[in-house]
């Protein structure tokens, strides 16, 4: 096929996606609702997905020690617990910092800031607060925690006043699960409706298509190669699949703003409209990619069916 | 330059459709067969041009072995050949020069011939004030020409012709037949059908008689026996 033929076959894609006006439309129509589906749900994958990290950001556990361990003992363990590979990251809190936030959160309460200031040590100890890389893996490092030697100090006591995964350990399990079950559903209800609009898609093209099976008869009689006759249908495609993906973009626009003006509360701070310009570049190429390869697939496999012999 | 040897064809619903037929056209004839309706006038022309396949027997079209042709070989093999059917089936939504264009176009030919010989060829056939109409805006005659003309403008060595004349008036009719005997005269083989009798009349060349899939007459001067 050399650029001569590129030309023709284009050309005559484009004037017949013009002259069979009605059927181009219903065929741009179809696909824009297969790649709205295909946009949303990548839309909505890319949001829970950056929900999720919110939330798996937010969780976390405490360690607190006792209130005579020593600097250099809590420095020890936290370096240990760092070599682990389930933890993203470990802070250190110390006694003081403990006590000056402590402070900072109860400076409205006259009774609790008076009564600290008549003790004379600090009650409070030091806190190790220990962040994974997924919530599934806490339980591992409570239990890494508990076993024999791990938290001790270097007189051979134990160290840990209490660690508070057991307290969120509700909170975390049930975060585990959702996110599972998200990726999972999620999954599950692209495909199919992926399934479904290419079915949809290629059953209007091959009606589209199958109202020209005589001139495609008539072009092969007058000697015109395959490619000379797929070529204009399979460029038709093409052009509904890129149109279709134009609209979708446009029409996502107003969807997000009002979509993300109800949601941007119960998001906590996750606006779909600016989730939407923000990553507008990606969300463009997959939907074209994805409407340009669904039309220029489906004319081809449509156009085969009637170009035996 | 075409040669049908011992040819049978069955429908896939068992229709014989053709039954032993033998047929030799040489270089620069004008053949017409004629035959009743369902004689099997149409199967023979679908044979030339390998739109079907043989149930038992060869068509020849010089020394090549027209159904050994790979699906690759057969569109080089169909610009040797020009068509034109009763119902003209000319593209709907093609204009009359676009129509012809694509013809070219498949043949491989040049832009700059395109322009050059698609006007010259209507205006041959008459219809140099209709370029740029439609099918729909063309009369049954106007259409039939087109088509002759998208038949002709490869210059091919063989022209068939299915009924051509099916759908036209008498004054139609005769214009048709008289450019088929001018593409004739100018060298091109051309094999056509008809029931029509005085079409054989005005053509007064080889008719050969077609019946129940048999040849039964191959006459040299035309003459209607039916
Ligand atoms: N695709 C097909 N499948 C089954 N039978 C067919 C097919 N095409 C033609 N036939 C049958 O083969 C026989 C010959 O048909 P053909 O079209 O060759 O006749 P014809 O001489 O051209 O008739 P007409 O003058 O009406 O055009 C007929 O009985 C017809 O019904
Ligand atoms: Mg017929």
């Amino acid at each position: 096929m050399n650029w001569i033929n590129i030309k023709r076959v284009s050309k005559a894609g484009f004037i017949s996606f013009w002259r069979n006006g009605m059927t181009s439309l219903s065929a741009v129509l179809v696909m824009f609702i297969s790649l709205f589906i295909v946009t949303s749900l990548v839309l909505g994958s890319a949001l829970s997905q950056s929900i999720i990290d919110m939330l798996k950001e937010k969780v976390d556990i405490n360690v607190y020690f006792k209130t005579n361990v020593t600097e250099e003992d809590i420095l020890a363990l936290q370096e240990k617990i760092s070599t682990l590979p389930e933890v993203k990251d470990v802070s250190y809190t110390s006694k003081e910092e403990a006590l000056e936030g402590f402070k900072e959160r109860h400076k409205d309460n006259s009774l609790i800031l008076s009564s600290l200031d008549e003790l004379k040590d600090n009650p409070l100890g030091a806190v190790l607060s220990i962040k994974a890389k997924e919530p599934s893996q806490y339980e591992g490092i409570a239990k890494f925690l508990e076993e024999d030697g791990v938290s001790i100090s270097s007189d051979g006591s134990g160290i840990i006043d209490k660690v508070n995964f057991y307290q969120n350990k509700l909170v975390i399990d049930r975060l585990s699960k959702l996110i599972a079950a998200t990726e999972k559903i999620g999954f599950s209800i692209s495909l199919v409706f992926a399934i479904i609009a290419i079915i949809v898609t290629l059953n209007t093209m091959q009606l589209a298509i199958y109202t020209s099976r005589e001139e495609i008869s008539v072009m092969r009689l007058v000697g015109a190669g395959n490619w000379y006759i797929r070529g204009p249908f399979i460029v038709s495609g093409i052009m509904s699949g890129f149109l279709a993906s134009l609209l979708v973009l446009i029409v996502f626009y107003p969807i997000t703003i009002w979509v993300g003006s109800r949601t941007a509360d119960f998001l906590a701070g996750i606006n779909l409209f600016n989730y939407y310009t923000q990553n507008f570049f990606e969300i463009a190429i997959i939907t074209m990619g994805v409407g340009i390869l669904l039309g220029g697939i489906s004319a081809l496999l449509s156009v085969r069916r009637y170009l035996h012999i | 330059m075409i040669y049908i040897e011992n040819l049978t064809k069955k429908y896939s619903d068992k229709t014989l459709a053709l039954d032993d037929v033998s047929l030799g056209v040489e270089r620069g004839e004008f053949v017409t067969i004629v035959g009743h309706s369902g004689a099997g006038k149409t199967t023979i022309l679908k044979m030339i041009t390998a739109e079907e396949i043989p149930s038992q027997g060869k068509v020849f079209f010089e020394s090549t072995n027209v159904h050994d042709l790979r699906r690759g070989e057969i569109p080089k093999y169909r610009r040797k050949i020009g068509v034109v059917f009763q119902d003209n089936r000319l593209i709907p939504n093609k204009t009359a020069y676009e129509n012809i264009a694509f013809a070219m176009e498949a043949a491989g030919r040049s832009d700059h011939e395109i322009v050059a010989d698609v006007p010259e060829i209507l205006k041959l056939v008459g219809l140099d004030n209709k370029l740029w109409n439609f099918p729909h805006e063309l009369s049954g005659g106007e259409r039939q020409r087109v088509s002759i003309a998208r038949a002709v403008i490869n210059q091919p060595e063989l022209i068939i012709a299915d009924e051509p004349t099916g759908n036209l008036d008498p004054i139609n009719t005769f214009d048709v037949i008289g450019l088929f005997k001018k593409i004739n005269e100018m060298g091109t083989t051309v094999i056509l059908t008809t029931h029509n009798k005085g079409v054989v009349d005005l053509i007064g060349n080889r008719v050969v008689t077609v019946e129940k899939g048999k040849i039964i007459r191959d006459d040299k001067e035309g003459k209607y026996v039916l």
